[in-house]
């Protein structure tokens, strides 16, 4: 008998329906693995009692036949999200005690569609990390486990936590966010399927900013289908958020036919890298083999100025957070430190915002505000958004070319916890992410198969504006053919 | 008219440009839907994005980008079809976001010009360099409390125009009349309330000095927020002298921004150069560049009310009135709607001459402004033609009009009330001439002797007797007639 915390949304939903079981049930199996496996800390807010009345009332909607597209799925939503009601911190002391008036679009949407919000998942505090090791809730363990030793690993970051729930089985969706790769990456580390839309395809409004042209909520889970049912609910335009799209979204499930015959996947030559961990170039050529075999082309394409992604997000990134950020001055909500009399409005900041910011948050805004200062904005920042127009013109000429573009999604599997690693070897992290980040452009990871030690390595797939479905549809077709199914904690 | 400063080591003029906030009149804020009513209890009119709570996002008010296109075409000025916002960043308790939305590099309206008429007739052209929006800040309020400083965030995000001009005013009065010209421009046009009391509408003001005939610029010093016409003019006078001092004692001036403190009558410094801040201009990563059509401008341009300049040229050459008097009419929009009301159908120097003189003389008295006005212009119209029918005298207008002003009630009403309708019978008024004459024999020989003045005092006894109904008119013309 599978546990129900086992079944894939699409088996869910079936099941759902054949009144197999109920919303209810499947939430309270839910809440109960999450308990179970609570050492991994993926889960920071709880939001159990709501989750059973938001099954209860699914369970009701669908006996009255208007079942939404994810009805009684239960969905990790990342602590970026402001929920009505329920603590909403970023994972960040900066925002302690802070719970929200007014819901994120993105949830609001997901609740319509009727997803339960099964827990907030943890994070890296403000989105800034690559494994969630900078989280004000502590970090979160990779489910995975290396076969010779048994250090814990990160389960990469930013969207540790949603990334940890959904590879060890604790709920079938989660929602994250990706700004130069925080949901593709920690996908590739657990092994698991991300997807990172078009930027403007998500509403940002409600969502806690971390880079105002970058940010874009996506989803976790474990196939592309699930992905295409659960990005389907939360997306659309909306007025409230200037750089909202306003396009229709499309139905992506109906989208997926597994049939790549005549596409045309290009292979940037600019990725291949000797920093890359050996099996991730092997994995790739495999990938790229199997695509061949379902009757697509591979063809090797130039993105010239890939190697000025890394910099140039570490450029523009930090410049929009130090500003996002300012707003976290312990004047209206959140954090406000203790103050000696006769303190100044100024040390009210310095004390408010040097014991709410980790290291992490601090370093970037710190290089944000250097970026943007008088006589080294054209320097850095200027010059950083020129070259990114390079990068996505890079994108636009090859996609005049292919219809999807193929490269790793990380250089390799998930590190330990603590590996010392310094902050810009950290962002290394990103090299493969970023571009897509830069570029505007949907993206999305999916597992390919284990390292030498029995660590997932995942694969990444660019598609043009917009073509999430084709995507998806790509996706399904690799996913298909290669059939991982390896599972954290299995015996080898 | 320049103004020159006499100094130790020669004269010295004044380079003045000025910096004007003016608050949008619109009905809701810059970026967020709440309201903008002035006065409302504190943080009464915040939403979420005004207080930037965690995940909120600026949505522009169009109506607010169609009343500052408005106002550039109202100051003949280029309008710009794409435009941008950018986020100016510094730290203060009334700046939420911890930045402020403001335009930098590309602002929505370009070069203009404003004539400004001065007082003794000559005309100035004052260049305008750009106007563009921005969001304000919220208020704080520092006096209540000893430990604590309170922020009141109704103000944080309403939209200001920020209308900059060229370095072309040569002395305080220019600055004043500019200021009451540019008033007066946005308050026809309906973008701006430009009520310096209510703050909304305020000005910076920038001055330099030079040696007389010089054509070099000095280095000058930015006085903040100025809230009056004659603060601007104290402040300017003030620093003007106090740049002239420092620079005859051998010291430079240090580019700076000030405070006029209005108890003192003197500037301060608020911050140095070093102290100035940084304020990291980046286009705002939330809003697209702002993308209007020609269309969009043609339309607002095709309805543009008619405007002081257009106003005043029209009643000089259409109605022949004095260049002054044209000029007091059109200085307020109020001012100009009532006595076009007033004289359609009446003359228009008499009208103009009612308007300003009569009408003017009592609201001043009852300190009323003309939207309080107890005689309205279809009363005052209503009075007027009264006088063009020979119903009263001129003199009996002035009468009627007194107690139009007390009571409300129109002049033929109180025409018919008070018997006070002109007598032009030639038969009645002659019965009381012939009255007045058999009564006063002597004077009439005095005057037949050559006593010309007792012809007034021969009126003053028919309008007595008449209780100043008789016509004026055919009263003089009896008794010219009778005392040949």
């Amino acid at each position: 008998m599978t546990k129900l915390t086992d079944l894939s949304v699409t088996a869910a939903l079936i099941g759902l329906e054949n009144k197999e079981f109920s919303a209810v049930d499947l939430a309270k199996e839910t809440l109960k693995e999450i308990e179970n496996k609570k050492d991994l800390n993926a889960f920071s807010v709880d939001t159990s009692d709501f989750a059973i009345k938001q099954a209860a009332q699914s369970d009701k909607k669908r006996a009255d036949g208007k079942a939404g597209v994810i009805e009684g799925i239960p969905v990790g939503v990342k602590d970026l999200f402001c929920t009505k009601g329920f603590s909403s911190t970023a994972c960040s002391k900066i925002l302690n005690g802070f719970t929200p008036t007014y819901e994120s679009t993105v949830t609001t949407n997901l609740f319509a569609a009727g997803g339960i919000m099964i827990g907030k998942t943890n994070m890296d505090e403000f989105a800034m990390g690559s494994g969630n090791l900078n989280s004000s809730n502590g970090i979160v363990k990779n489910p995975w486990t290396r076969k010779d030793d048994n250090k814990v690993l990160v389960p990469g970051g930013s969207s540790g936590g949603s990334s940890a729930a959904i590879a060890a089985r604790l709920c079938q969706g989660a929602l994250g966010t990706d700004t130069g790769g925080s949901i593709r990456q920690p996908a590739s580390f657990t092994g698991i399927t991300g997807i990172k839309p078009t930027y403007g395809r998500c509403s940002r409004y409600g969502m806690i900013a971390f880079a105002s042209s970058l940010d874009q909520a996506g989803v976790f889970a474990r196939s592309s289908k699930d992905c295409a049912l659960l990005l389907e609910a939360i997306a659309g335009y909306d007025k409230k958020d200037s750089t909202s799209i306003n396009k229709p979204v499309d139905n992506y499930i109906s989208m997926i036919t597994g049939d790549v015959k005549g596409k045309k996947i290009g292979i940037p030559k600019e990725y291949q890298s000797d920093k890359m961990q050996g099996e991730v170039n092997d994995y790739w050529q495999k990938a790229a083999k199997f695509f061949e075999e379902l009757g697509a082309e591979t063809i090797e394409i130039s993105l010239p100025n890939t190697k000025y992604a890394l910099p140039v997000y570490y450029i523009i990134a930090p410049a929009e957070a130090s500003s996002n950020l300012a707003r976290y001055d312990g004047v209206r909500y959140g954090h406000r430190a203790e103050l000696p009399s006769g303190a100044s409005l100024d040390d009210m900041y310095e004390l408010t915002r040097s014991e709410g910011f980790g290291d992490e948050v601090k370093r970037r805004i710190m290089i944000g505000t250097y970026v943007l200062s008088a006589g080294y904005y054209d320097a850095y920042y200027k010059k950083a958004q020129k070259v990114r127009t390079l990068i996505a013109n890079d994108f636009k000429q090859a996609f005049s070319k292919v219809d999807f573009v193929l490269t790793p999604t990380a250089p390799t599997s998930a590190f330990a916890v603590d590996e010392k690693m310094d902050p810009v070897t950290m962002y290394l992290n990103d090299v493969f992410t970023v571009p897509a980040s830069l570029a505007g452009l949907p993206a999305m990871s999916l597992p390919v198969g284990l390292d030498k030690q029995n660590m997932p390595l995942g694969m990444q797939l660019i598609a043009p504006a917009f073509e999430e479905g084709k995507l998806l549809n790509a996706a399904f077709a690799l996913e298909q053919a290669i059939g991982f199914n390896h599972k954290p904690g299995e015996v080898q | 008219m320049t103004q020159i400063i006499k100094g130790n080591t020669g004269d010295w003029e004044l380079v003045i440009g000025l910096e004007i906030h003016a608050q949008v009149n619109s009905n809701s804020k810059l970026f967020s839907g709440s309201s903008v009513k002035f006065g409302g209890e504190p943080n009464s009119q915040v939403s979420l994005v005004d207080a930037a709570m965690p995940g909120m996002l600026p949505v522009i008010n169009e109506f607010c980008v169609e009343q500052a296109v408005r106002t550039g075409l109202g100051i003949n000025a280029a309008i710009n079809l794409r435009s941008v916002f950018d986020r100016k960043n510094y730290f203060y308790a009334d700046l939420p976001q911890g930045y402020q939305i403001s335009q930098y590099s590309d602002p929505i309206v370009g070069e203009g010009l404003v004539v400004v008429d001065m007082p003794d007739g000559a005309q100035r052209e004052v260049g305008i360099e750009r106007i563009h929006l921005e969001q304000d800040a919220g208020k704080s309020i520092h006096d209540q409390s000893p430990e604590h400083s309170y922020i009141d965030l109704n103000r944080s995000g309403i939209a200001l125009m920020e209308i900059v001009t060229k370095p072309d005013l040569r002395s305080s009065e220019e600055a004043g009349e500019f200021m009451k010209k540019l008033r007066s421009i946005v308050r026809y046009l309906g973008t701006c309330d430009g009520d310096m009391e209510k703050g909304n509408m305020r000005c910076d003001a920038n001055v330099s000095v030079r040696k007389k005939g010089s054509s070099e610029l000095g280095t000058r010093c930015e006085i903040k927020n100025l809230n009056s016409i004659r603060n601007i003019q104290l402040a300017i006078n003030y620093e003007a002298d106090r740049q002239v001092d420092v620079i005859e004692a051998g010291g430079t001036i240090d580019q700076e921004t000030r405070l006029f403190d209005t108890t003192t009558g003197e500037t301060r410094t608020m911050r140095s150069k070093e102290d100035a801040h940084d304020y990291r201009y980046f286009p705002d990563p939330d809003l697209l560049p702002l993308e209007i059509t020609q269309e969009f401008v043609d339309n607002i341009k095709a309805n543009l009310p008619e405007l002081p300049d257009q106003k005043k040229a029209k009643y000089i050459d259409e109605m022949g009135l004095s260049p002054y008097d044209a000029g007091v009419l059109v200085s307020e929009k109020a001012v100009a709607q009532y006595f076009e009301e007033v004289v359609k159908g009446n003359d228009p120097k008499m009208t103009a001459n009612w308007v300003t003189a009569e009408l003017f003389g009592r609201l001043n008295k009852a300190s009323k402004s003309i939207d309080e006005s107890p005689v309205s212009a279809k009363q005052l119209s209503g009075l007027l033609s009264l006088i063009k029918d020979n119903t009263i005298s001129g003199k009996i207008a002035k009468q009627v009009f007194d107690i139009m002003f007390e009571s409300g009630k129109d002049a033929d009403v109180i025409v018919e009330e008070q018997g006070l309708k002109q007598v032009t019978d030639t038969g009645a008024i002659e019965k009381i001439v012939d009255e007045v004459l058999a009564a006063n024999p002597d004077k009439i020989a005095e005057y037949k002797s050559g006593k010309d003045k007792l012809f007034g005092f021969f009126v003053g006894q028919v309008m007595k007797q008449s209780q100043g109904k008789a016509n004026p008119q055919v009263v003089n013309q009896l008794l010219k007639d009778k005392l040949k």
